[in-house]
Protein backbone atom coordinates (compact mmCIF):
# COMPACT_ATOMS: atom_id res chain seq x y z
CA UNK A 1 0.00 0.00 0.00
CA UNK A 2 2.95 2.39 0.80
CA UNK A 3 4.39 2.17 -2.77
CA UNK A 4 0.70 2.59 -4.18
CA UNK A 5 0.55 5.59 -2.08
CA UNK A 6 3.86 7.05 -3.19
CA UNK A 7 3.32 5.94 -7.04
CA UNK A 8 -0.16 7.96 -6.18
CA UNK A 9 1.79 11.01 -4.71
CA UNK A 10 4.22 11.50 -7.90
CA UNK A 11 1.89 10.72 -10.65
CA UNK A 12 -0.70 13.46 -9.45
CA UNK A 13 2.52 15.71 -8.90
CA UNK A 14 3.87 14.95 -12.75
CA UNK A 15 0.79 15.58 -13.67
CA UNK A 16 0.02 19.04 -12.10
CA UNK A 17 3.71 19.94 -13.13
CA UNK A 18 3.00 18.80 -17.04
CA UNK A 19 -0.41 21.11 -16.81
CA UNK A 20 1.07 24.47 -15.06
CA UNK A 21 4.29 24.22 -17.21
CA UNK A 22 4.51 21.93 -19.95
CA UNK A 23 1.00 22.00 -21.54
CA UNK A 24 0.65 25.18 -23.92
CA UNK A 25 -1.63 27.59 -22.65
CA UNK A 26 -5.36 27.40 -24.27
CA UNK A 27 -5.76 30.33 -27.03
CA UNK A 28 -9.46 31.00 -26.51
CA UNK A 29 -9.92 30.03 -22.77
CA UNK A 30 -6.00 31.06 -21.04
CA UNK A 31 -4.92 29.85 -17.76
CA UNK A 32 -8.95 28.86 -16.67
CA UNK A 33 -8.46 25.68 -19.11
CA UNK A 34 -6.32 24.39 -16.49
CA UNK A 35 -9.14 23.54 -14.64
CA UNK A 36 -9.38 20.96 -17.19
CA UNK A 37 -6.53 18.75 -16.46
CA UNK A 38 -8.82 18.46 -12.43
CA UNK A 39 -12.28 18.33 -13.46
CA UNK A 40 -12.52 16.30 -16.29
CA UNK A 41 -9.93 13.03 -14.58
CA UNK A 42 -11.99 13.89 -11.92
CA UNK A 43 -15.30 13.18 -13.81
CA UNK A 44 -14.28 10.32 -15.08
CA UNK A 45 -12.89 8.41 -12.53
CA UNK A 46 -16.07 9.23 -10.60
CA UNK A 47 -18.42 7.77 -13.43
CA UNK A 48 -15.95 5.03 -14.09
CA UNK A 49 -15.75 4.01 -9.88
CA UNK A 50 -19.92 4.11 -10.03
CA UNK A 51 -19.80 0.94 -12.69
CA UNK A 52 -17.08 -0.34 -11.24
CA UNK A 53 -19.43 -0.30 -7.75
CA UNK A 54 -22.10 -2.44 -10.34
CA UNK A 55 -19.41 -4.87 -11.54
CA UNK A 56 -18.27 -5.82 -8.41
CA UNK A 57 -21.71 -5.97 -6.83
CA UNK A 58 -22.75 -8.66 -9.69
CA UNK A 59 -19.86 -10.28 -7.89
CA UNK A 60 -21.63 -9.71 -5.01
CA UNK A 61 -24.62 -11.50 -6.10
CA UNK A 62 -23.00 -14.39 -8.04
CA UNK A 63 -20.77 -15.51 -4.97
CA UNK A 64 -23.24 -14.43 -1.90
CA UNK A 65 -19.32 -13.17 -0.29
CA UNK A 66 -19.47 -10.41 1.61
CA UNK A 67 -16.18 -8.55 0.83
CA UNK A 68 -17.64 -8.01 -2.91
CA UNK A 69 -20.45 -5.99 -1.22
CA UNK A 70 -18.18 -4.12 1.26
CA UNK A 71 -15.97 -3.32 -2.51
CA UNK A 72 -18.72 -2.07 -4.17
CA UNK A 73 -20.11 0.09 -1.32
CA UNK A 74 -16.76 1.54 -1.03
CA UNK A 75 -16.61 1.76 -4.61
CA UNK A 76 -18.91 3.71 -4.82
CA UNK A 77 -18.61 6.01 -2.05
CA UNK A 78 -15.19 6.73 -2.93
CA UNK A 79 -17.08 7.72 -6.46
CA UNK A 80 -19.52 10.12 -4.90
CA UNK A 81 -16.87 11.88 -2.90
CA UNK A 82 -15.02 12.09 -6.34
CA UNK A 83 -18.63 13.49 -7.73
CA UNK A 84 -18.79 16.15 -5.06
CA UNK A 85 -15.14 17.45 -6.65
CA UNK A 86 -16.46 17.12 -9.96
CA UNK A 87 -19.65 19.35 -9.49
CA UNK A 88 -17.70 21.89 -7.71
CA UNK A 89 -14.60 22.04 -9.73
CA UNK A 90 -17.13 21.99 -12.73
CA UNK A 91 -19.04 24.84 -11.40
CA UNK A 92 -16.17 26.55 -10.95
CA UNK A 93 -15.11 26.17 -14.47
CA UNK A 94 -18.65 27.13 -15.44
CA UNK A 95 -18.26 30.55 -13.30
CA UNK A 96 -14.64 31.07 -15.51
CA UNK A 97 -15.96 30.70 -18.89
CA UNK A 98 -19.53 31.58 -19.34
CA UNK A 99 -20.43 33.63 -16.11
CA UNK A 100 -22.82 31.30 -14.63
CA UNK A 101 -21.82 28.59 -12.12
CA UNK A 102 -25.14 26.31 -13.30
CA UNK A 103 -26.97 26.05 -16.48
CA UNK A 104 -29.96 24.27 -16.25
CA UNK A 105 -30.31 23.80 -19.97
CA UNK A 106 -26.62 21.84 -20.05
CA UNK A 107 -27.11 18.21 -21.16
CA UNK A 108 -24.06 16.67 -19.73
CA UNK A 109 -24.18 19.15 -16.43
CA UNK A 110 -27.68 17.80 -15.46
CA UNK A 111 -27.30 14.12 -16.59
CA UNK A 112 -24.45 14.27 -14.11
CA UNK A 113 -25.98 15.71 -11.10
CA UNK A 114 -28.90 13.21 -11.98
CA UNK A 115 -26.02 10.40 -12.15
CA UNK A 116 -24.77 11.97 -8.83
CA UNK A 117 -28.17 12.34 -6.45
CA UNK A 118 -29.14 8.55 -8.12
CA UNK A 119 -26.13 7.47 -6.43
CA UNK A 120 -26.63 10.47 -3.32
CA UNK A 121 -29.91 7.09 -2.52
CA UNK A 122 -26.94 4.37 -1.97
CA UNK A 123 -26.22 5.02 1.54
CA UNK A 124 -30.37 6.16 3.01
CA UNK A 125 -31.19 2.80 1.04
CA UNK A 126 -28.59 0.90 2.94
CA UNK A 127 -29.31 2.88 5.78
CA UNK A 128 -32.89 1.87 5.54
CA UNK A 129 -32.66 -1.83 5.99
CA UNK A 130 -31.38 -3.18 9.14
CA UNK A 131 -31.34 -7.15 8.24
CA UNK A 132 -27.34 -6.96 6.92
CA UNK A 133 -27.84 -9.84 4.53
CA UNK A 134 -30.84 -7.84 3.23
CA UNK A 135 -29.21 -4.76 3.24
CA UNK A 136 -26.04 -6.33 1.16
CA UNK A 137 -28.14 -8.01 -1.62
CA UNK A 138 -30.98 -4.89 -1.95
CA UNK A 139 -27.52 -2.74 -2.42
CA UNK A 140 -25.77 -4.81 -5.03
CA UNK A 141 -29.14 -4.64 -7.02
CA UNK A 142 -29.41 -1.22 -6.84
CA UNK A 143 -25.51 -0.73 -7.49
CA UNK A 144 -26.22 -3.10 -10.85
CA UNK A 145 -29.00 -1.27 -11.74
CA UNK A 146 -27.24 2.58 -11.27
CA UNK A 147 -24.39 0.98 -12.97
CA UNK A 148 -25.94 -0.12 -16.05
CA UNK A 149 -27.63 3.70 -16.29
CA UNK A 150 -24.36 5.27 -16.05
CA UNK A 151 -22.92 4.06 -19.59
CA UNK A 152 -26.20 4.85 -21.09
CA UNK A 153 -26.99 8.37 -19.67
CA UNK A 154 -23.33 9.21 -21.19
CA UNK A 155 -24.25 8.33 -24.70
CA UNK A 156 -27.46 9.82 -24.71
CA UNK A 157 -25.91 13.09 -23.89
CA UNK A 158 -23.54 12.49 -26.69
CA UNK A 159 -26.31 12.22 -28.85
CA UNK A 160 -27.33 15.68 -27.90
CA UNK A 161 -27.74 18.34 -30.43
CA UNK A 162 -27.39 21.49 -28.10
CA UNK A 163 -24.25 21.80 -25.71
CA UNK A 164 -22.28 24.47 -24.51
CA UNK A 165 -20.04 21.76 -22.15
CA UNK A 166 -17.23 21.06 -24.72
CA UNK A 167 -16.87 17.41 -25.36
CA UNK A 168 -13.77 15.80 -24.60
CA UNK A 169 -12.89 12.84 -25.73
CA UNK A 170 -14.18 13.53 -29.27
CA UNK A 171 -12.22 14.00 -32.45
CA UNK A 172 -13.27 18.00 -32.74
CA UNK A 173 -12.15 18.49 -29.64
CA UNK A 174 -8.31 19.16 -30.78
CA UNK A 175 -5.96 19.30 -27.91
CA UNK A 176 -2.53 19.73 -28.78
CA UNK A 177 0.22 17.02 -27.78
CA UNK A 178 1.84 18.03 -24.72
CA UNK A 179 -2.03 19.12 -23.78
CA UNK A 180 -3.18 15.30 -24.02
CA UNK A 181 0.25 14.27 -22.29
CA UNK A 182 -1.15 16.35 -19.11
CA UNK A 183 -4.53 14.92 -19.52
CA UNK A 184 -3.36 11.34 -19.55
CA UNK A 185 -0.97 11.12 -16.60
CA UNK A 186 -3.91 13.31 -14.70
CA UNK A 187 -6.42 10.85 -15.73
CA UNK A 188 -3.74 8.05 -14.57
CA UNK A 189 -2.75 10.09 -11.37
CA UNK A 190 -6.73 10.57 -10.76
CA UNK A 191 -7.30 6.39 -10.76
CA UNK A 192 -4.25 5.67 -9.05
CA UNK A 193 -5.78 8.13 -6.27
CA UNK A 194 -9.11 6.49 -6.47
CA UNK A 195 -8.05 3.12 -6.15
CA UNK A 196 -5.31 4.07 -2.99
CA UNK A 197 -8.39 5.81 -1.06
CA UNK A 198 -10.40 2.35 -1.57
CA UNK A 199 -7.32 0.27 -0.38
CA UNK A 200 -7.24 2.61 2.66
CA UNK A 201 -11.18 2.68 3.36
CA UNK A 202 -11.33 -1.24 2.99
CA UNK A 203 -8.79 -2.16 4.99
CA UNK A 204 -9.88 0.60 7.57
CA UNK A 205 -12.84 -1.14 7.06
CA UNK A 206 -11.25 -4.98 7.79
CA UNK A 207 -9.65 -3.39 11.01
CA UNK A 208 -12.61 -2.81 12.22
CA UNK A 209 -14.65 -6.08 11.67
CA UNK A 210 -11.31 -7.68 13.41
CA UNK A 211 -11.74 -5.45 16.61
CA UNK A 212 -15.10 -6.02 16.83
CA UNK A 213 -14.79 -10.04 16.24
CA UNK A 214 -11.89 -9.78 18.81
CA UNK A 215 -14.37 -8.08 21.57
CA UNK A 216 -16.65 -11.04 20.64
CA UNK A 217 -14.02 -13.23 21.27
CA UNK A 218 -13.09 -11.47 24.94
CA UNK A 219 -16.37 -11.94 25.88
CA UNK A 220 -17.48 -8.87 25.71
CA UNK A 221 -21.46 -7.85 24.39
CA UNK A 222 -20.73 -5.85 21.23
CA UNK A 223 -23.53 -4.63 19.57
CA UNK A 224 -23.41 -3.34 16.49
CA UNK A 225 -25.50 -0.25 15.39
CA UNK A 226 -27.27 0.25 12.29
CA UNK A 227 -24.76 1.62 9.98
CA UNK A 228 -25.57 2.28 6.25
CA UNK A 229 -21.57 0.32 5.51
CA UNK A 230 -21.67 -3.35 5.12
CA UNK A 231 -21.45 -5.01 9.04
CA UNK B 1 -21.90 33.10 -24.41
CA UNK B 2 -18.44 34.55 -22.46
CA UNK B 3 -19.15 37.06 -20.10
CA UNK B 4 -16.98 39.86 -19.64
CA UNK B 5 -16.54 41.55 -16.32
CA UNK B 6 -15.27 38.96 -14.72
CA UNK B 7 -12.93 38.64 -11.95
CA UNK B 8 -9.79 37.21 -13.21
CA UNK B 9 -8.79 34.06 -13.82
CA UNK B 10 -6.59 33.12 -11.83
CA UNK B 11 -8.79 33.10 -8.78
CA UNK B 12 -11.28 30.40 -10.27
CA UNK B 13 -7.81 28.04 -11.13
CA UNK B 14 -6.77 28.34 -7.38
CA UNK B 15 -10.06 28.11 -6.18
CA UNK B 16 -10.74 24.61 -8.33
CA UNK B 17 -7.30 23.23 -7.13
CA UNK B 18 -7.43 24.33 -3.64
CA UNK B 19 -10.88 22.55 -3.22
CA UNK B 20 -9.32 19.45 -4.47
CA UNK B 21 -7.02 19.62 -1.81
CA UNK B 22 -9.39 20.70 0.93
CA UNK B 23 -11.63 17.18 -0.38
CA UNK B 24 -8.20 15.12 0.17
CA UNK B 25 -7.19 17.14 3.40
CA UNK B 26 -11.00 16.13 4.90
CA UNK B 27 -10.57 12.60 4.08
CA UNK B 28 -7.20 12.40 5.62
CA UNK B 29 -8.41 14.16 8.46
CA UNK B 30 -11.71 11.42 9.23
CA UNK B 31 -9.02 8.39 8.06
CA UNK B 32 -6.92 9.87 11.32
CA UNK B 33 -9.72 10.38 13.58
CA UNK B 34 -10.89 6.77 12.69
CA UNK B 35 -7.17 5.10 13.28
CA UNK B 36 -6.94 7.38 16.78
CA UNK B 37 -10.49 5.49 17.13
CA UNK B 38 -8.95 2.29 16.34
CA UNK B 39 -5.67 2.91 18.60
CA UNK B 40 -7.52 3.76 21.73
CA UNK B 41 -9.76 0.48 21.32
CA UNK B 42 -6.44 -1.84 20.87
CA UNK B 43 -4.86 -0.50 24.08
CA UNK B 44 -8.38 -0.68 25.79
CA UNK B 45 -8.28 -4.44 24.53
CA UNK B 46 -4.63 -5.04 25.86
CA UNK B 47 -5.39 -3.46 29.32
CA UNK B 48 -8.39 -5.76 29.38
CA UNK B 49 -6.30 -8.72 28.64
Amino acid sequence: MRTLSILTVVTLVTAYALAFFYAPMDAVEGLRQKIFYLHVPLALVALGGFVAGGVLAIQHLRTRDRKWDLRSYVAIHMALIFGIGTLVTGSIWARAAWGHWWLWDEPLLVSFLIVFLLYACYQPLRFAIEDPERQARYASVFAIVAGVFVPINFAAVRFAQEHTHPRTLSSSHNLPGPAWLAFFVALAGMVLLYVTLCRYEIAAKNVRFAMRRLRRRLGEDVVAGRSAAPQ
Amino acid sequence: MIATGLPNDDGYVVAAYLFFLALLLVYVVIMAVRLSRVERDLVELTRDE
